[in-house]
């Protein structure tokens, strides 16, 4: 197990030095640069040359790199080219919205979800399962976009129960509803359909049938012997669903003007703004492995046969 | 030798304004009620993220733009036909033929309680013009100003000396980035000015707010405080409905017939806010013949492309830029469509049977739209347009060096602007490479009349020689669209960038 776990770890952090390397090529693989962005339209060539040179963008690429890396080994992870802010004080400002909406979907998914899989997984077949089941499926069907702005056009355009977007609106739980509302969907419907088929392999197992024979009573008979075998492809899959949130709140902090760090990737990449694309990628890839890598450890830990089949 | 009339101080601008101030209010809409004071106002701009910026000189986006008219004034503004108006100079008088200028000042406070004086505004000056500050974007149009030999006359009287005579001085002071600053002014995180707004708070890409300040010249607001927040065209347009916010700038004709007939927001629609057209690359074949040019505008069905592209708002263009401005020139026939006569020029220039490529992207809205609908048009006279796209972030700046064709929008600015920006040799953002050393001169001879009587006619015939032989197909004049919630009164149409455009001073809430 520990052997396994540093295996792991090393790896992780080989992934993460591969990514920095690739997004930094992926980044100067897009046309233009960040002197070319940072007008508009208002610029004469001349003028874009100059601002290029300012911000050290007419140096070889190599060099750009090795002055990042340097930088990131002391823990600096540099300056925006636009704004002049450094990179962590734009990951501080925009952390808190992203965390906070991460945290919460987490927090409703995860009893949600396990509690709709254990319903469908026990009465398999049963009005309870047919139902949920339709509308976890349709769920799933719809993009992320869509069901955003279908939520917004109904409560808060049609309704006015609650806000539409994070624009005039400064703060408070209401803001968190249909974002969080977005973000459960999709992960609500995959992780307890996960549950759902967890529960029907466990119930359907030998040792559950003999346990059942044996006068085992109802609830100990699940909470004691199918629940912990149903969550364990459940945890596998919520590290996916961990991958799954950080791709959908790119669109939910999209729809609703939230003004987290995908906003902020999204807008360092629409300007070129090479330090904190590399700063955001970084700590979003980082947050992903690390969900990945203690998925597999708990994984192993809660099923060490997969290790004796290694 | 006596000091002669010719050479005393001539042309006192400076009232002119307010008659035209006063007549840009009749359109505002909802005007029944009286304003009121108090409230907070919230206004949503498309935002540009980290690139947002408190400093007043680094003009990027229309939501620095904005932030920076609620903190800071400038000397000179321009109103809704784009002619200088007074704002912290209260008159103006040029000499010795326009190169030397004399501004005087009105008594305006600056919010840390400093009054207005000359030191403010030179130190302004060289502030913007500051060879070291790339981003300073009026650097190239206030480059004319001899910064050495300006000098303050008294505590409010400035005299500014050009390198070469020009007479449009006033409206070069009048455009963006050259907000008057308070001398030693560095750090844009605190913003002082005279504007009629107090700074509270700043995140980019994000959020302004900032507080009523009393002591404006202009009198205090009747909003307690206004909010200038960023949101993307989406967020915006719900905002607006949903209440959460009173204005939204930059709206699409779409969104305004979604809300046609919703009792709670309002369009308010500003004519002859700028052109829309594409760009013929005058240096290189096809179009360094003027013929295939020409025909190329008598390709564009400008009616339809209105129709389609602008939704309606707006009005066909006549291949010049500036229609509704000062200087625009009268009685030039409109442009029509003659596809026969096209068809012949370009049999004759050569040009019938080799595809062109219409270089666009989706970098402003309806380009993409305008290209396709065009190369259709094109089409109809045999000739074949092929429509590229390319990224919209580089666009404007890849558009300069590619393509034969290309997506042209200008927002509002002065004419003389317009070509010293666009039209001349080597001038930074020349899409069409349209170099003639006769135009370069004559453009320089029209900047130096004093008299603006000779001045018009002569910018007038410099836009009549490129309808005729430039590069420019310009086929409309779009409206600007703004969203305002039913609550808000005197919001005035105007073109951006002009002196009640994004003005939330004069604003108030029902």
């Amino acid at each position: 197990m520990l052997r396994y776990a540093a295996r792991r770890v090393l790896l992780t952090g080989a992934q993460l030095v591969a990514l920095a390397v690739a997004t930094f090529l992926l980044t100067a693989l897009l046309p233009g640069d960040a002197a070319d962005t940072a007008f508009n339209e208002q610029a004469g060539p001349e003028q874009i040359a100059r601002l290029r040179h300012e911000m050290g963008l007419d140096r070889p690429l190599a060099v750009r790199f090795a002055s990042w890396a340097g930088g990131l080994l002391r823990g600096d992870l540099g300056t925006s080219y636009l704004g002049h802010r450094p990179v962590t004080a734009i990951i501080a400002s925009s952390f808190g919205a992203t965390a906070t909406l991460a945290l919460v979907t987490a927090t409703i998914l995860l009893p949600l979800a396990l509690g709709l899989g254990l319903a469908m997984g026990l009465r398999e077949g049963g009005r309870t399962d047919r139902v949920i089941s339709a509308v976890t499926l349709a769920l799933t069907a719809i993009p992320d976009f869509v069901l955003a702005l279908a939520l917004v056009a109904v409560f808060s355009l049609r309704l006015g129960w609650l806000p539409s977007a994070w624009v005039g609106v400064e703060s408070g739980p209401a803001l968190y509803v249909l974002p969080v509302a977005v973000l459960l969907a999709r992960t609500v419907s995959h992780f307890s359909r996960q549950i759902r088929a967890g529960t029907r392999t466990a119930l359907h197992a030998g040792y559950t049938v003999q346990a059942r024979r044996l006068g085992v009573p109802r609830v100990p008979l699940v909470l004691r012997h199918v629940l912990p075998n149903a969550v364990v492809p459940g945890v596998q899959e919520l590290a996916r669903t961990g991958d799954q949130l950080i791709g959908g709140v790119l669109v939910v902090e999209a729809v609703f003007a939230i003004p987290g760090m995908a906003t902020a990737l999204i807008g360092a990449v629409q300007s070129r703004d090479v330090p904190t694309v590399q700063g955001l990628t970084l700590l979003l890839a980082a947050v992903a492995l690390l969900l990945n890598l203690v998925a597999d450890l708990v994984c192993r830990r809660l099923s060490p046969r997969t290790e004796v089949l290694r | 030798m006596s000091v002669g009339s010719r050479r005393g101080f001539l042309g006192v601008a400076g009232l002119a304004g307010a008659g035209i101030a006063l007549g840009a209010c009749g359109g505002s809409g909802g005007g029944g009620t009286k304003p009121r004071r108090g409230g907070t106002l919230r206004a949503a701009f498309p935002g540009a993220g980290a690139k947002e910026t408190l400093d007043p000189h680094a003009q990027r986006q229309f939501v620095d733009i904005a932030r920076h008219k609620a903190l800071f004034d400038r000397l000179v503004d321009l109103d809704a036909a784009l002619r200088p108006v007074p704002r912290l100079a209260t008159r103006w008088e040029q000499r010795d033929d326009a190169t030397v200028w004399r501004l005087t000042l009105r008594r305006a406070v600056f919010h840390d309680g400093h009054v207005l004086d000359a030191d403010d505004v030179l130190y302004s000056l060289s502030r913007i013009l500051d060879p070291k500050a790339a981003d300073h974007l009026a650097r190239t149009s206030l480059g004319v100003i001899d910064l050495a030999k300006c000098r303050a006359v008294g505590a409010r009287t400035v005299e500014l000396v050009l390198k070469r005579p020009n007479a449009e001085l006033p409206s070069l002071l009048g455009m963006t980035g050259t907000a008057v600053v308070r001398k030693g002014y560095r750090d844009p995180s605190r913003p002082v000015g005279t504007g009629p707004f107090r700074f509270r708070s700043f995140q980019p890409g994000r959020a302004f707010a900032a507080r009523r300040f009393d002591e404006h010249w202009d009198g205090a607001p009747y909003v307690d405080e206004v909010r200038i927040l960023s949101a993307e065209t989406e967020a915006r347009g719900n905002a607006v409905q949903a209440g959460e916010v009173e204005y939204a700038h930059e709206m699409t004709p779409t969104f305004a017939r979604l809300v046609r007939g919703n009792p709670r927001v309002r369009i308010v629609a500003t004519p002859r806010s700028g052109a829309v057209g594409f760009v013929l690359k005058t240096d290189r074949p096809p179009f360094d013949d003027p013929d295939a040019a020409l025909a190329m505008k008598l390709l564009a069905d400008r009616r339809r492309l209105v129709e389609v592209v602008l939704g309606g708002r707006g009005e066909p263009g006549n291949d010049m830029y500036g229609l509704g401005y000062r200087y625009y020139p009268r009685g030039v026939a409109q442009r029509e469509r003659d596809v026969a006569e096209a068809r012949r020029l370009l049999r004759k220039a050569g040009a019938l049977n080799t595809p062109v490529t219409l270089y666009t992207s989706t970098a402003a809205d309806g380009f993409v739209d305008a290209a396709h609908l065009y190369a259709r048009q094109a089409a109809e006279a045999g000739l074949r347009v092929q429509v590229s796209t390319g990224p919209p972030e580089t666009y404007f700046t890849d558009l300069l060096d590619r393509g034969t064709i290309g997506s042209h929008r200008c927002g509002a600015m002065p004419i003389p602007t317009y070509i010293s920006e666009r039209l001349l040799t080597g001038a930074p953002q020349n899409v069409t490479a349209w170099e003639r050393t006769d135009f370069d001169g004559a453009f320089a001879r029209a900047q130096a009349l004093v008299d603006e009587e000779e001045r018009a006619p002569a910018y007038g015939r410099l836009l009549r020689t490129v309808r005729d032989a430039g590069g420019l197909v310009l086929w409309g004049h779009a409206d600007w669209l703004n969203a305002v919630s039913a609550r808000v009164h005197g919001v005035a149409p105007a073109p951006p960038n002009t002196v009640d455009w994004a003005r939330f001073d004069t604003v108030w809430l029902g």
